[in-house]
């Protein structure tokens, strides 16, 4: 293993098909046009010094080492600003330029501490490399001249000179060590789009300032690293690289965080890692990150890290630290028994849409080969199964239908329900890149999110509607597509079921569809629906990107079957630039769905009654399938308290704070005999649990994620697993334990059988992997190297279906003792219910859950902001601090759940989508009134952790 | 009713005018004589400001450097018909400095009143642009290079050239920007204009809008010019209230409206990428080229930059034929130039000639030489980062590329003179510390070099190392002309290298003192 170098052609690839040939010192290359010098000359071995450019980011022109000779030209211009013409003679290195370049860096250095021997850059500096390319042997000013080197100067301050910003928990900023390249304040504004940098002051005094003269910490910087990984010099670095020192091997992996998928360079010295560097290659994100995938990994090696299998009689007991042996056969002699004693479908796993697509496969197939039932669900349930089953209904496939790519040709964008700079920050940043470029965008939305108004991009519509609306606002869109003939007649006559869509059509029309009648309950302007009605059927190419907004709700299915309505209606399916884009939520949610972690599909989306694909399995698997569905996630719980549902196996997931409705979801843990629990740490789950069986994170084994966009990603192992196994192997001990007979030694033997098995994998293998980098299913004889725009032709399932969207209120309805609606999200620092990301720095962002309201509401009811607030909803209540803010509209609250002691979803109902079971998150009524501190649940549940955690010591 | 003639360009207003205009009308009110005052620009000798003028049967007479105590005895010398007074200057027509310009961009100034549409009509406005809607947008495009017309702000590029490139740019939108950036030490051009009849402005832009297929331009102003700012923003009010700007002008079906921006301060704004930026709300830093303005200029869009002399002489091209003022000049320097001579000078003013007068015919005939009375020892051409041109060149003849042909060049027009007292060694260390103090900071040499620049000089003058501080000052010298990004960096050693070329003696004076006693 070596490190993996990525060459960096100066400038960004020409987009052109033309091509051009010229000469560069006496070589001919040929390059697309539109290419810079620069580029045509790396592309053919030539490496022209640089200091400014660098292919992530557009050309700029600055730092004059590039400068080259051209024939017939007056002057020296910059290599990187100057396009390659035909037939055009190039010279690199001539007297005159090298009389520049030694000129200029002889400048560069008569400014710069000359601390190579000590600096965190030693060995990874742009500027050292460059000093030693143009041969620069002297400098000849004196060193006492102006400098922003020296605190003090002539005796006295210096004050050209400023101390280092350590504010960030990451990356420190030393200016003096600056050259003013501007690639941090590039990389912010073309790469992330916060726009949080600039230069400070001008000619000499120049220099990076995250806004004005602030410290990184209280600018908008997001940390997403972008500066840090664009400086060539100290000035910007990692503080674990000014800890440990430069990296010596690194392997390519994926990120563990959400599902945009973004692939990483791991680099290591030995087994510590040193940093992650977002890879250029990768296709979910080139080159770009947020603050959880390039800083957030610290958690994999905190404290409180569990290594040891454990094991108690009752949940009440403290924790047994046990061999893996003794608290296998635990488990498993346990689960016997329950079964023995309650029926064989008394027992059930929940899949982890955080592990690995292998690993997810092993635990379906653990229950349904080795417990004999179908009782598996995953998170899938409570984020994205309305998806799953909407998509499926209208386009025979359960997943989005476009590459991340695509948006680049969008020209209009409706984000409707999502969030994508806080909770799918990568892909935001694209999108923001896009709406920079000129697309129009449209946001649904009861919030004000960021994307609505952000430095360079604002909303052309932002319908901020009343939370449960979503099928009224949607069907009122077709409304005005339909009424005003701005149908696709020719798309939808080719490609969907006419009947089908004159139905629909008709249904639309109907007069309690139109705006008028929806600003009624939705709050929504009619003229502003109307409008973003035409801007996306005849603004050009119009994609609809969805979130958990969407999805979350009691007509969640609904709603994901009127947006594809809307796209097919338009003709806004199978080509670049449109689609519709669910932005799921976990790194593996796509995967895990994909790999038959719901109770009545096998991997590949086929109903366990489907004979042959049963019948398949049960081949492969020499054991005799449950042909009837098993339990969903909430039926568990139910079942658990009607006494017939007593042991489940879950793994990497934290049920019960994560799914709604606390009490429930705790009294049923609490009612089950044997709870294993599979995870990194003790999370909110295992205060119920008799088994807890260590897990390994995802830098500690080998794998494969799947993203939103239907990537099949290689993860890899760069360090020995602390708790000794990767979960794969967890799960074979236990299916072991229970007679089954499995013998994989890697993870790609798991990834054969998938293959084997399931249709749209059929031609996935690590080794196709590690040659193409990934592909994006199906990947089969018919899309040798995957698919990443789908229904290019046709529908999958034939012709596209038309779905009446009958709008159905919630039963979640405000009144006088619940007048307020809360909703729930995400932001960017946390992720989920925080597992991770609370086990690092980035808990100083965001260090607890707060309540987001509107003045006016905070007012009449005398909160300030600040204040403790308690919210009760029907089932419980809990205390936050009060953010007043009009981001949120009056009548509505918000929170977010990174945080297990604020215990959001003691208020979340359990009311859940009529399909599929996804409950409503993003719905509940509440009141808000003052308070004085947490709430004797929230006390009683504190009291709870502490002693549900106890470990009992060796010597008892 | 006679009309009294009192000008509110700045240079007026810096001594006195003002003060001698509420003179003027309060001892007419005592003496209960009927004026018409009419607030010209000036007519650009300004060493007579304030240089008040009355209209008489017989001509205009002027009476020079009048202050508010002159104004009685003006009165009572029966000034108002045109009574001689020792200020009197007679006829201002004939004056030499007057008669013997040949006045082409700069025909109105100082004679009309300048926000007065009529006034501006009754003196030949408004046919060029008449001219350009009659011939078309290519024929103007074609006028205009016929003329041989060269950008006024500096780098001499043909505007014609500029014009068909942008016009020929595929775009759903182009733009027309005045540079009014004006910030050369030395020069004034463009303000007189804009102070003295801002409608040639507006009426050359509009020329250069049709022309180019624009609707839209702009006027980017630099700060320190409030004077400019407020007779373009009466103009602008009355160009649009008389229909020569807005939606349909002058009937024409084309619609045109131009927008006043002003800068923020900075020298490097005057710079056309930077002016862009600017202009767009960015910090004032260059772009590099390509791409061009002409293709990538205002919002990504083709556009014409120009500078304020450039548009402004289009109308009497249109006018009057491209081949008329092709007609001056000299080589590729064709028509006039408006020459602005400053510094130690006797006579310092606008002098709007052709292209092809000697250096020492400028400073020495029409300057008068030195304020002083002493020798001239420099004259710095072409603004703060013009070389120094010793007495030895002023055989050179004022045109582009005679100046280029000794390493330095006409810019703007500014000529600045210096007597044998100045110490050139500061001089050079001036064009350094001016770059240093306006550099945008985005390249390097230009960045770092620059105050390096003045520390090495600062050296040299303090006999430290003398030789190998001005071979590393060369070697500077070099790495700024040929590494930086624009004409800042790029020029700053200009008057350092010849200034050390020329007066080699200024830079060793430090290690000279033994031998010179």
């Amino acid at each position: 293993m070596t490190l993996v170098k990525e060459i960096d052609y100066g400038t960004p690839a020409a987009k052109s098909d033309r091509q051009v040939t010229l000469t560069i010192d006496g070589q001919q290359v040929t390059v697309s046009e539109g290419t810079s010098i620069m580029r045509a000359a790396v592309e053919l071995g030539t490496e022209i010094p640089k200091l400014c450019a660098t292919d992530t980011l557009k050309a700029f022109g600055s730092c004059r080492l590039c400068v080259v000779e051209i024939d017939g030209r007056f002057g020296t211009p910059a290599s990187c600003t100057t396009p390659v013409l035909p037939g055009m003679s190039v010279h690199t290195q001539t007297p005159r330029l090298k009389a520049i370049r030694r000129g200029v860096m002889e400048l560069y250095i008569s400014d710069h501490p000359l601390d190579c021997l000590t600096c965190a850059a030693n060995g990874d500096c742009e500027l050292q490399t460059m000093a030693g390319a143009v041969g620069l042997r002297d400098v000849r000013y004196v060193y006492d001249g102006a400098n922003h080197v020296f605190a003090r100067k002539d005796g006295k301050a210096n004050f050209e000179w400023k101390p280092k910003d350590e504010s960030n928990p990451y990356f420190t900023y030393d200016p003096s060590k600056c050259i003013v390249c501007n690639r941090c304040v590039r990389a912010c504004e073309e790469v992330q789009g916060t726009f949080a940098l600039t230069i400070d002051g001008r000619g000499f005094d120049s220099r990076v300032s995250p806004g004005a003269d602030e410290a990184f910490m209280e600018s908008e910087c997001v940390s997403c690293g972008a500066c840090v990984q664009a400086c060539p010099t100290a000035t910007l670095t990692e503080k674990s690289v000014i800890a440990i020192g430069q990296p010596e091997h690194s392997e390519v992996t994926t990120c563990a965080y959400c599902g945009v998928g973004c692939t990483f360079k791991a680099e290591m010295r030995g087994e510590e890692i040193v940093r992650m560097v977002p890879w250029k290659d990768g296709k979910a994100n080139h080159g770009h990150s947020c603050i959880k995938g390039r800083f957030a990994y610290g958690y994999a090696l905190h404290k409180e890290r569990i290594t040891s299998p454990m094991i108690r009689d009752k949940a009440t007991d403290p924790w047994r630290v046990v061999s893996w042996d003794e608290a296998i056969a635990f488990a498993a002699d346990r689960f016997k028994a329950i079964q023995e004693k309650y029926g064989k479908r008394s027992v059930g796993v929940i899949t982890s849409s955080r592990c690995t697509n292998e690993e997810t496969y092993l635990v379906q197939k653990l229950t349904r080969a080795g417990f004999g039932n179908n009782n598996t669900d995953t998170c899938a349930r409570v984020c994205h199964s309305p998806t799953g089953y909407g998509l499926n209904q209208a386009f025979g496939t359960s997943a989005g239908t476009q590459d991340f790519d695509s948006v680049d040709d969008t020209d209009v964008i409706l984000v409707i329900g999502a969030n994508p700079t806080d909770a799918h920050p990568v892909f935001g940043s694209r999108m923001k890149k896009r709406l920079r470029e000129g697309a129009k965008l449209i946001v649904v939305d009861p919030r004000r999110i960021d994307l609505v108004r952000s430095p360079h991009i604002e909303a052309d519509y932002h319908l901020a509607l009343k939370p449960g609306t979503n099928v009224a606002i949607v069907t009122a869109l077709a409304h005005v597509i339909v009424k005003e003939g701005l149908v696709n007649e020719a798309f939808v006559r080719e490609r969907c079921d006419w009947d089908e869509f004159q139905d629909w059509a008709a249904f639309v029309s109907e007069e309690r569809n139109s705006p008028e009648e929806v600003e009624k309950l939705s709050g929504v302007p009619a003229a502003d629906i109307r409008a973003a009605a035409r801007l996306y059927a005849t603004g050009g190419r119009a994609a609809i990107y969805y979130g958990l907004g969407v999805t979350e709700h009691s007509q969640g299915s609904t709603t994901v079957m009127a947006i594809a309505n809307l796209a097919m209606a338009t003709g806004n399916l199978g080509r670049r630039g449109v689609g519709v884009n669910p932005l799921r939520g976990q790194n593996n949610v796509q995967g895990s769905c994909d790999m038959g972690s719901f109770p009545h599909e096998l991997p590949g989306y086929r109903h366990i009654s489907n004979e042959a694909a049963r019948h398949s399995f049960e081949e492969a698997w020499g054991v005799e399938l449950d042909n009837e569905p098993g339990l969903r996630i909430p039926n568990m719980f139910d079942a658990a308290i009607a006494g017939e549902f007593k042991g489940l196996y879950c793994q990497g997931e934290d049920i019960l704070q994560s799914d709604p409705d606390t009490k429930h979801v705790s009294a049923a843990l609490s009612a089950m005999e044997c709870v294993i629990v599979q995870d990194l740490f003790l999370n909110e789950t295992a205060h119920y649990a008799h088994v807890f069986l260590p897990g390994a994170s995802f830098l500690e084994k080998d794998g494969t994620f799947t993203n939103a966009e239907r990537r099949i990603q290689r993860i890899r192992k760069v360090m020995s697993p602390k708790n000794g196994y990767g979960d794969w192997e967890i799960t074979q001990m236990l299916a072991k334990a229970f007679g089954l007979d499995w013998n994989y030694s890697y993870p790609s033997e798991i990834m054969d059988e998938i293959a084997r098995l399931t249709p749209t994998f059929k031609n996935v293998s690590y080794a196709k992997l590690d040659e193409v980098g990934s592909v994006q299913w199906p990947c089969n004889d018919s899309s040798p190297e995957g698919m990443p725009i789908m229904h290019i032709e046709g529908f999958t399932r034939g012709k596209g279906k038309f779905v009446i969207t009958e709008y159905v209120p919630t039963d979640e309805k405000t009144g006088p003792r619940f007048p307020l609606l809360l909703t729930t999200g995400r932001i960017l620092s946390q992720y989920n219910v925080g597992a991770q990301t609370r086990r690092t720095e980035n808990s100083q962002w965001h260090p607890e859950d707060v309540l987001e309201m509107h003045p006016h509401d905070a007012e009449l009811r005398g909160v300030r902001d600040g204040d403790w607030v308690r919210i009760a909803s029907r089932a419980g209540e809990i205390t936050l601090h009060a953010k007043v803010t009009d981001r949120v509209a009056p009548g509505v609250v918000y929170t977010t759940f990174h945080h297990p002691l604020s215990q959001a979803n003691v208020v979340t109902t359990d009311n859940s989508d009529w399909a599929t079971n996804c409950p409503e998150y993003k719905v509940t009524a509440v009141q808000i009134s003052p308070s004085n501190g947490p709430t004797e649940w929230q006390e009683q549940y504190r009291e709870l952790s502490e002693s549900a955690r106890r470990i009992a010591t060796a010597a008892e | 009713m006679t009309k009294v003639y009192v000008p509110r360009d700045m240079a007026a207003l810096a001594v006195g005018a003002k003060r001698v205009l509420a003179a003027i009308e309060k001892e007419a009110a005592a003496r209960g004589e009927t004026i018409q005052i009419v607030r010209n620009g000036s007519r650009g000798l300004l060493w007579l400001e304030p240089l008040v003028e009355v209209e008489t049967p017989e001509g205009r007479i002027g009476y020079g450097n009048v202050k508010p105590s002159d104004v009685p005895s003006l009165f009572d010398a029966g000034f108002l018909k045109g009574g001689a007074h020792p200020l009197s200057i007679g006829k201002v027509d004939e004056h030499p400095y007057w008669a013997k310009q040949t006045r082409v961009t700069f025909e109105r100034v100082g004679i009309i009143d300048p926000v007065d549409l009529d006034d501006y009509v009754a003196h030949g406005g408004g046919q060029g642009l008449a001219k350009a809607f009659e011939i078309g947008p290519a024929k103007v495009i074609e006028e205009v290079t016929k003329s041989g017309l060269r950008g006024r702000g500096g780098a001499g590029f043909p505007a014609g050239i500029k014009w068909k490139t942008v016009a020929d740019a595929p775009a759903d939108r182009r733009y027309v920007v005045t540079n009014a950036d004006e910030g050369d030490s030395g020069t004034f051009a463009d303000r007189m204009v804009m102070e003295g009849d801002p409608f040639v402005l507006i009426e050359g832009m509009t020329i250069c809008g049709y022309a180019i297929g624009a609707s839209k331009g702009f006027i980017y102003l630099r700060a320190e010019y409030p004077q400019c700012a407020e007779v373009l923003t009466e103009a602008l009010e009355a160009a649009r209230e008389a229909g020569w700007l807005g939606p349909n002008v002058r009937g024409s079906g084309f619609a045109f409206d131009i927008e006043l921006r002003i800068g923020a301060g900075a020298y490097v704004c005057g710079e056309e990428t930077s002016l862009l930026e600017s202009l767009e709300g960015h910090r004032g830093i260059v772009r590099a080229k390509p791409p061009l303005p002409a293709h990538v200029g205002f919002m990504s869009r083709p556009t014409v930059v120009n500078n304020v002399l450039t548009l402004a002489t289009a109308p009497a091209i249109l006018a009057k034929g491209g081949e008329y003022y092709a007609s001056f000049g000299v080589g590729r320097s064709r028509g006039t130039m408006p020459l602005q001579i400053a510094g130690n000078v006797k006579y310092g003013g606008l002098y709007e000639t052709p292209f092809g007068l000697t250096l020492g015919e400028i400073v020495n005939d029409i300057g008068g030489g030195t304020l002083t009375g002493r020798p001239v020892r420099a004259v710095q051409c072409g603004g703060p980062l013009g070389a120094y041109v010793p007495p030895s060149l002023f055989d050179t003849p004022f045109d582009y590329e005679a100046f280029q042909k000794h390493d330095s060049l006409i810019g703007h027009g500014g000529l600045v003179v210096f007597d044998d007292t100045v110490d050139m060694a500061q001089m050079a260390r001036f064009g350094m510390e001016f770059c240093a103090i306006e550099s945008c900071g985005k390249c390097t040499p230009c960045r770092i070099g620059s105050t390096r620049g003045v520390e090495t000089i600062d050296k040299i003058v303090e006999g430290v190392d003398v030789e190998s501080n001005i071979e590393l000052l060369s070697d500077l010298c070099h790495t700024m002309k040929f590494g930086s990004l624009c004409a800042l960096g790029g020029f700053a050693p200009y008057p350092v290298e010849s200034a050390l070329r020329h007066y080699p003696e200024d830079f060793r004076k430090a290690t000279l003192p033994a031998a010179a006693e």
